[in-house]
């Protein structure tokens, strides 16, 4: 085996957002020792880009809130195929990881009596999410990153695991390379905790940087762990949509959440024309009635701009096709309207949309005190991910954990706002807690060296010259992914578009076999992007797959061809996992049954 | 579609310089679409370090024109167009390849710091109460993305190189959040004045010019943090109460 620089942990977390850096602190607190890799450097990871706030019932702005509520209403947005065991034990646990975070330093926004003040968010009955403006993911991001340093965690950044390092069923390690040198290297570990966010860069608009390459699910996939819910995938409502450049850029929630309300070209407010039976009885009838309750009142429900991102993002899609859209293709969010209510109004909007006032002043000349922003759908978030036992984030691999966005079961068909900080809070707590617990009753692995050298040779190998006339590009590939993924296995799907993206993916992988990278090894974006490339191509395929093998719609996966609900699919998770002969097989398991109790909450909350 | 040149630089560790890529500039676009164009079709390992491309995670910092701004942050619209626009990194940190510089110091300096130390909770639930108010200063310095322009651009750093004695604007920044948190116990007035080099820095605002979350860094920060130094270590008075009372008797947090 080639010689690499080695390190020893116990348990060794991959990524540095929320949930791998709560994971590391967790791990650290259980008294093991606890390496964190990550692709960029500290503080940069896409739990910045949150924006809205964390979900947790802390009932500090409506005292009517409990974990109750939140249980039912995170079942509710994700129709119920979420695993209600994580639903519970996050709604159970993301007061307390909130006020942690607070005695860490983060400082929320506060309520008149000095609390952690909440704010509305689409699928959510009360005000739930803790912010800090609009810029909360910075918040928790930096309060994690400040009070991790200071805890022996070795850090490693600029670092991307290659592959997973196995004996048996069991990870062991994982090998690295370091980006500034190009350099590998070679961590062994008891346990190892996966979290490395989304794969949004497998879509033409997206709100992701270019790490989300679905690293995690693609790395777990291949050491044998499962995928499971990968038809889902989160389309913002609203991302940028002009200037080009800023295309995709997201655009909180928080502006609907604040009064902001959509608007048709023609001025129509069209999210009033168009509501799930099962949210009727909690939206406002008028719109007035949907302002006060934007201003906090409790007698009011909620406007349809916040029903669930699913909903919202189809029924701009559906303004967008029938010929209603703005000039560049989206339609208006209008916070501006807002000083027919209130006298200082400007003032107001800068108050509590800071960043988003500066986003649209700086990129787009728009003031959105005075003017309405222009939006449309943006590739957020993934549903789908490593399938992971609820209590301990252990997937099918031994000692292999994942947490946050990579991991599945929280969110189901779809994610409500705010749900995303909290899931990092609490289940990066618990991975890092269950990873350091296997890591202190089992012994270290044997790193197999032709395990290691395989895939330094595999990484390497693009390198090597190519013959020229048949020689691709990594950037290429990648484009022609995203705009594939985007026509075929977008907001909207059919059967044979699905079936055309499942055999192009194949063709494109046979492309991605003849890229060839030219120059040095360090800090060479064209080699990353070529390595990212497998990954994201084996996450796009389980993508494509589970979508045509959920013959419905549901949450956020809507299929042109079985426009309805089938109650038979409803009570499936499909499951994706690599076969003995390396291909992608699926299977469907039934959705795990609810205890009585907790089916008589979700009746209750109605 | 109108064209824009660019002179990037471009070496390693050692040497190297500006290089000229002419590109097609479109309706919007920002110095950090163009270099990904030109790295997509010209030069395509060109090093670029970046990441949200919004202005909120402060990775993508550079010399645009000689100041240093986000890339992605700036349009090609507000840019001269009779000039070539030069693009080079952050020269107060060393060279790694092409536009990423070695920032890894700020990440070491920061753990020099004594960290959040709070007094115990309020309430039974472990939460405090803690009026608006009062958060808002400390807001205020908490916006900070972490992009290490203040760095770059101040001369303690840049040309004096004081990087062993000086922790530069955005630590400054830093040790002020912590001290005018509401909830903080810990003193770190000493340890800013002397081992951070407070002194060394002579308010030009140089740091709060470039800031892209316009943080009144000098002002609000540093200003304030030489005052505080000021009172703890060189006032006769406080000196002796402090002595008499212990510690944390005259120090209230203001």
């Amino acid at each position: 085996m080639s010689e690499f620089p080695t390190h020893k942990y116990d348990v060794l977390v991959v990524g540095a957002g929320g949930a791998g850096l709560r994971a590391a602190i967790e791990a650290s607190a259980c008294g093991v020792s606890v390496g964190l890799v990550c692709k960029s450097l500290l503080g940069k990871a896409h739990t910045v880009m949150a924006e809205g706030g964390i979900a947790a019932a802390l009932a500090t702005t409506d005292d009517r809130d409990d974990w109750k509520v939140h249980f039912a209403d995170t079942m509710r947005g994700g129709q119920y195929l979420n695993h209600w065991r994580m639903v519970e034990l996050h709604a159970k646990e993301a007061p307390q990881c909130v006020r942690e975070l607070e005695g860490w330093g983060a400082l929320f926004d506060r309520t008149a009596d000095g609390r952690i003040l909440q704010r509305h968010f689409g699928g959510h009955k009360y005000p739930r999410l803790a912010h800090v403006g609009d810029r909360t993911g910075l918040e928790m991001i930096r309060t994690l990153q400040d009070h991790g340093v200071h805890r022996g965690i070795q850090v490693h950044m600029e670092c991307t695991v290659v592959t997973l390092l196995t004996e048996a069923d069991r990870v062991i390690g994982a090998l690295a390379y370091d980006r500034d040198t190009g350099r590998f290297r070679l961590f062994s570990a008891r346990a190892v905790v996966l979290a490395t966010g989304g794969v949004g860069r497998a879509y033409r608009i997206t709100s992701n940087s270019w790490e989300y390459t679905g690293d995690g699910h693609s790395l777990a996939y291949h050491a044998g762990a499962e995928l499971i819910d990968m038809e889902f995938v989160q389309f913002h409502p609203t991302g940028m949509v002009w200037p080009p450049g800023v295309r995709g850029i997201l655009v909180t929630e928080s502006v609907r959440g604040e009064g902001g309300v959509l608007r048709n070209a023609r001025g129509e407010r069209f999210m009033f024309k168009d509501i799930p039976q099962l949210y009727r009885d909690q939206t406002a009838a008028t719109e007035e009635e949907g302002w006060k309750y934007t201003q906090g009142d409790r007698n009011s429900r909620r406007p349809p701009e916040l029903l669930t991102r699913d909903h919202v993002a189809r029924c701009i899609v559906r303004e967008i096709k029938e010929g209603r859209g703005t000039p560049h293709g989206g339609v208006w969010l209008d916070i501006s309207w807002i000083k027919e209510k209130l006298a200082d109004s400007a003032a107001h909007i800068q108050r509590k949309l800071p960043s988003m006032y500066h986003q649209f002043k700086q990129l787009a000349d728009i003031d959105i005190t005075k003017e309405p922003m222009e939006v449309g759908p943006t590739t957020h978030y993934i549903m789908g991910g490593i399938r992971v036992d609820p209590e301990t984030q252990m997937s099918a691999v031994r000692g292999l954990f994942a947490a946050g966005e990579c991991a599945a079961g929280l969110h189901g068909a779809n994610r409500l706002g705010g749900n995303s900080l909290s899931d990092l809070l609490v289940f990066g707590k618990r991975g890092g807690q269950y990873a350091a617990a296997f890591a202190k009753e089992h012994s270290d692995g044997e790193v197999s060296s032709k395990q290691v050298d395989e895939s330094v040779r595999g990484a390497l190998r693009l390198f090597e010259a190519g013959t020229a006339s048949d020689e691709e590009s990594p950037y290429r590939i990648q484009s022609d992914l995203q705009d594939l993924m985007h026509d075929l296995v977008g907001i909207v799907r059919t059967e044979a578009e699905l079936v055309r993206a499942i055999d192009e993916i194949g063709r494109l992988r046979a492309r991605a076999g003849r890229v060839r990278v030219r120059g040095h090894r360090e800090y060479n974006p064209a080699w990353h992007t070529a390595l990212d490339l497998s990954h994201l191509l084996t996450a796009s395929e389980s993508i494509a797959r589970a979508a045509r093998e959920r013959r419905e719609s549901r949450g956020a996966h809507f299929r042109d061809d079985y426009p309805a609900n089938d109650p038979a699919s409803g009570a499936v998770n499909l499951v994706v996992r690599k076969s003995e002969d390396g291909s992608m097989q699926i299977r469907r398991l039934s959705v795990p049954e609810m205890p009585e109790e907790l089916k008589r909450i979700i009746k209750e909350s109605v | 579609m109108p064209k824009a040149t660019f002179l990037i630089w471009r070496g390693d560790r050692q040497a190297g310089a500006f290089h000229e890529h002419t590109t097609e500039v479109s309706e919007g676009m920002v110095v950090l679409d163009a270099l990904h164009q030109i790295q997509a079709e010209q030069a395509n390992d060109l090093a670029v370090r970046w990441n949200c491309k919004a202005g909120k995670c402060g990775s993508c910092s550079a010399e645009i024109n000689g100041t240093p701004r986000l890339m992605c942050m700036a349009r090609m619209s507000d840019l001269p167009k009779d000039a070539p626009i030069t693009v080079e990194p952050m020269r107060a940190f060393p060279p790694v390849r092409d536009l990423v510089s070695d920032v890894s110091w700020n990440f070491e300096v920061k753990k020099r710091i004594k960290p959040f130390k709070p007094r115990p909770p309020d309430a039974e639930d472990g939460s405090w109460r803690m009026a608006q108010v009062d958060v808002d200063r400390v807001q205020e310095f908490r916006k900070c993305i972490e992009c290490f322009l203040c760095q770059d651009v101040c001369h303690v750093l840049r040309e004096h190189r004081f990087h062993d004695r000086f922790v530069g604007p955005r630590f400054l920044v830093h040790v002020a959040a912590l001290e005018m948190h509401p909830l903080d116990t810990e003193d770190r007035a000493e340890e800013v004045a002397k081992a951070g080099g407070l002194g060394y820095c002579n308010i030009t605002k140089c740091c709060t010019h470039v800031c892209p979350e316009n943080i009144k860094i000098t002002d609000n920060a540093i200003i304030p943090l030489k005052e505080r130094a000021v009172d703890r270590l060189y006032d006769p008075i406080a000196k002796a109460l402090r002595v008499l009372g212990g510690r944390g008797a005259t120090r209230a947090k203001t």
